[in-house]
């Protein structure tokens, strides 16, 4: 079982890493873009042992104390069976 | 006294705060290894400026979980005196031993260069050696300085005087101009609310001698020396 996890920095935080890319793609002609944002992504792979409600309570539990600095960042995760 | 300087892997400027506490300051000061929670009986404890673990995953992440960390924030609770230079901010901000985060620069570029600090507060162990509005010209050496946090925590670093050091120009103004990485408010350093937990991004270690070009960020150390013999 996977695990993928993506890390984003809260709307309320201004991301200048993604303005630079906005701005970039604006400048190359790329069209009816309004904003991008930039995150991180992991793909945990999950022992098969498992039940889903304890990888999905261990994903969860890793997302929030290590993979996000809630001051700054959110995430959200799913599962690929 | 004696300071502890901690080594994670990838600190690289723990040698020069070393050399500051021994040769300039004339202090004990020993090396404590990021595996060990020993702190040695220190009275202050310096967590130095580098690349910890690689500053892999955000800078500070995985350094907040070494075994050392542990006795820090122990040690820091009990009201020792721990001071964060540069990543050393950047870990304590992370290990909630100081608040708020330390983001990207804004102009995306590592910045290198000296700046100007206005010393908001000189009634902390660490700047009593200065005086309140004091410009202290110490260099800074960074990517994630940018300090941000939460309108609350502004306000409450504010009303409770917490904010140590801001950019500033060479004549004490503080304008976004001096602001070389977005901080907030100009923010450069604060303390923890009991003062005896500083973190800043400038490094006081690299302006400690005449050799050096600029002797200001010493008093960051003769301020540590100073409130630690009468505590």
């Amino acid at each position: 079982m996977k695990a993928y996890v993506y890390v984003s920095l809260k709307k309320s935080v201004l991301d200048p890493q993604g303005k630079t890319i906005y701005g970039a793609l604006n400048k190359m002609g790329f069209k009816g873009l309004e904003a991008v944002r930039q995150g991180k992504f992991f793909e945990i792979t999950l022992d098969r042992d498992l039940t889903k409600p304890e990888a999905q309570a261990e994903v969860e539990r890793i997302a929030r104390e290590v993979l996000t600095n809630p001051v700054i960042e959110e995430y959200r995760f799913s599962f690929e069976d | 006294m004696k300071f502890g300087v901690i080594i994670f892997p990838g600190s690289n400027c723990d040698h020069d705060a070393y050399w500051t506490i021994q040769q300039v300051a004339r202090q004990s000061a020993t090396f404590l290894w990021h595996e060990s929670q020993d702190l040695e009986n220190c009275d202050a404890i310096i967590v130095p400026g580098g690349f910890a673990y690689g500053d892999y995953l955000r800078t500070g992440a995985i350094a907040k979980f070494s075994p050392v960390m542990e006795s820090v924030k122990k040690f820091a609770e009990g009201g020792g005196l721990v001071l964060g230079i540069c990543n050393g901010f950047q870990i304590l901000c992370e290990s909630a031993l100081l608040p708020g985060a330390l983001m990207r620069n804004v102009g995306l570029k590592y910045v290198c260069k000296p700046v100007h600090v206005r010393v908001e507060n000189d009634d902390t162990p660490f700047t009593q050696a200065c005086r309140q509005g004091e410009v202290l010209s110490i260099p800074i050496g960074h990517m994630e300085g940018n300090y941000f946090c939460d309108d609350s925590t502004l306000a409450q670093l504010r009303r409770e005087q917490r904010i140590v050091f801001r950019y500033a120009t060479p004549a004490g103004e503080i304008t976004p101009e001096a602001n070389p990485n977005g901080s907030l408010d100009n923010i450069a350093g604060i303390s923890s609310a009991g003062r005896n937990v500083l973190g800043m991004m400038p490094h006081p270690e690299r302006a400690s001698e005449a050799e050096l070009g600029c002797v200001e960020g010493f008093k960051i150390f003769q301020s540590l020396v100073g409130s630690m013999a009468t505590r």
